[in-house]
Order: C-alpha cells, then sequence, then structure tokens
C-alpha cells in the first residue's frame, strides 16, 4: 500500500497535496484518541479475564441470557476470530445458538471503548442511529438464524 | 482537538487512576497490554491512513458520492456490503475509513452497511470459523450477518 502510494504519488504530482493533507488530518485525529481507546482496552482486558466471560454465558438462556450475551460481547477483548473458540465453548456447555449469534454479532461492531472511536469519525448521530439499530437487528437475526440451524441441526452435530 | 476526544482521554485517565488505586501491578499489565495492542494495530492502522489519504486526494467527491451517496441507492449498500465482507479489518480502524468516506459524500446507510460487513462478515476467517464452530453455523452466520448489514445500513439512513 506504501509503495503504491509512493508510486502514485509520484506519477500524479497534482494529487500529492491533497493526499498527504488528508493523511495528516485523520492522523492527527487518530493520535488524539488511538492511546486513550488502548489503555481503556488494556484495562477492561486486565479487570475483566476472559473466564469470567466464560462462566456467565455459559449459563445464560432466555431474554436474560441474551442481554448476558449482549453485554459480554460489548467488552472490549480483541478481534472476531479471538470470539470463535469462545463461542465454541459456550455452545458446548449448552448457550442457545441465538445467543451465540449476539454474542459474535455485538463482539464485531458494538464494542464499548471503539464506540468512542466511532464518535470522533462519525458524530454522535451516526453512532447512536448504528448502536440501536444494529442491537435491534442482531437480536431479531438471531432467531431467525436459530431457526434455520435447528432445522437440520440435531442430527448432525450433537453439540447445540 | 474536540470535544469528543478530551471526553475519551479523561475517560482514559480518570479509569487509569481509579485502576491504579486499586492495583498497581495490574494497572501494569493494563499499560503494557495497551502497548503491545497498539503496536500490533500500527502496521493496519498506517496502511488504512495511507488508504484514505489516497481516495480522499485521488478520487473526487463526485465520485464517490455518485457511487456511495445518497443517490446510489441499492447499488450502493450492495457494493459496500460485498466489500466489505471480503475486507477484514477491525472494528476500530473501519470508523476512521467510514468517517472519510462519509466526508467524501457517502451516505450514511452505505457507511453503516460498509462498518457491519467489515467487523461482522468475515469470508477470510470462514475456515476458521468452520474448523471451531462448524461449516453450518459459519455459512448461515456470513450469510445472515451480511443481511443483518444491509437492514443496519437502511435504519441508519432513516435515524441519522
Amino acid at each position: 500500500m506504501v509503495a503504491l502510494a509512493g508510486v502514485l504519488l509520484i506519477a500524479f504530482p497534482g494529487r500529492r497535496d491533497p493526499s498527504i493533507a488528508a493523511f495528516w488530518e485523520f492522523l492527527l485525529e487518530m493520535v488524539w484518541v488511538m492511546p486513550a481507546v488502548l489503555v481503556i482496552m488494556g484495562l477492561f482486558a486486565v479487570w475483566v479475564p476472559r473466564e469470567a466471560v466464560n462462566r456467565h454465558l455459559g449459563r445464560g438462556s432466555g431474554a436474560s441470557g441474551m442481554l448476558i450475551a449482549l453485554a459480554f460481547g460489548t467488552l472490549p477483548t480483541g478481534p472476531l476470530y479471538a470470539a470463535f473458540p469462545l463461542a465454541g465453548g459456550l455452545l458446548e456447555k449448552g448457550a442457545s445458538p441465538a445467543n451465540v449469534f449476539v454474542f459474535l454479532a455485538a463482539w464485531a461492531c458494538v464494542k464499548i471503548p471503539q464506540e468512542l472511536v466511532e464518535l470522533q469519525f462519525l458524530g454522535w448521530r451516526f453512532t447512536l442511529a448504528r448502536f440501536v439499530s444494529t442491537v435491534v437487528v442482531i437480536v431479531a437475526m438471531s432467531f431467525v438464524f436459530q431457526r434455520l440451524l435447528g432445522s437440520r441441526e440435531g442430527a448432525t452435530d450433537g453439540d447445540v | 482537538m474536540n470535544v469528543t476526544a478530551v471526553s475519551i482521554n479523561a475517560i482514559a485517565v480518570a479509569c487509569l487512576a481509579f485502576s491504579f488505586f486499586k492495583d498497581r501491578a495490574k494497572t501494569g499489565q493494563a499499560l503494557r497490554a495497551a502497548l503491545k495492542s497498539g503496536i500490533a494495530l500500527a502496521p493496519t492502522l498506517l496502511t488504512i491512513l495511507v488508504l484514505i489519504g489516497l481516495v480522499l486526494g485521488f478520487v473526487s467527491v463526485e465520485t464517490i458520492g455518485r457511487i456511495l451517496g445518497e443517490g446510489s441507492g441499492v447499488g450502493g449498500v450492495v457494493t459496500a456490503s460485498l466489500l466489505g465482507s471480503v475486507l477484514q479489518i477491525p472494528s476500530l480502524v473501519s470508523f476512521p475509513l467510514g468517517g472519510s468516506l462519509m466526508k467524501a459524500g457517502a451516505s450514511a446507510t452505505v457507511v453503516a452497511a460498509f462498518i457491519t460487513t467489515l467487523t461482522m462478515v468475515g469470508f477470510v476467517t470462514i475456515p476458521v470459523e468452520i474448523r471451531v464452530l462448524g461449516k453450518r453455523f459459519t455459512f448461515l452466520r456470513n450469510g445472515l450477518s451480511l443481511v443483518a448489514a444491509v437492514i443496519i445500513g437502511v435504519l441508519v439512513g432513516l435515524l441519522a
């Protein structure tokens, strides 16, 4: 990417200034918020260990289970693929597929410290609208997911 | 530096002070974790910043507006969702990228769909997901998340 940028900027000198200006502008915005967000994430990781997430989510069921799944998904603990093994463990422990779906979706895109970055770059209206829409849609979708999964699942994997 | 950035830093400092007061060793651990994830994230962040610079420098606001703006309709949302599904970017990085697109004239609907698929749907991580959660779970989850992203996009467009 950097090499490509170099070539493009040399080939099109007229585009150099606007490109570099945009780069600096976003770099500065990033520098203002990123260290703080990383510190908050680090604190979360230390004070809320992963085992606690696992312990609380395994048991939950029904509406309370879904709320817990949503809440734990929003804890800042790494990229989505880091949550796959956790999700697998939850299914094994008997968490419903709908809850695991909500957990993974929340983990992916409604993490609390990350929302602060969204606030910085996209504004509060967008952030709030996306937060509300995402929660509503993923909860609704989780039921569809469970239905579709359940229709043929029973016989294939014994773990759900 | 704007209000959001100031608040984020204030929150970080407050949490840090509280944590330090409670447990020095854990706080040190948290700071090390923050530094580690910062270093791990840095290459991706820089690449995205360069990409933002190039996009804003080379592609005119009119072009982005035409492809991803208010008037782009279904085509814009579908383009953004598919692109977001193929690309795999942590949510922390997807916000500045989404912000830059919005600034360049993309609609809130498109940006929300893009952010959701970027973080929730991962074609690249499908093999890992299959190994841990099974084929059926993985394909259903990614497929339904893609549908969810489009719905979330439309809702955000209406709300924001």
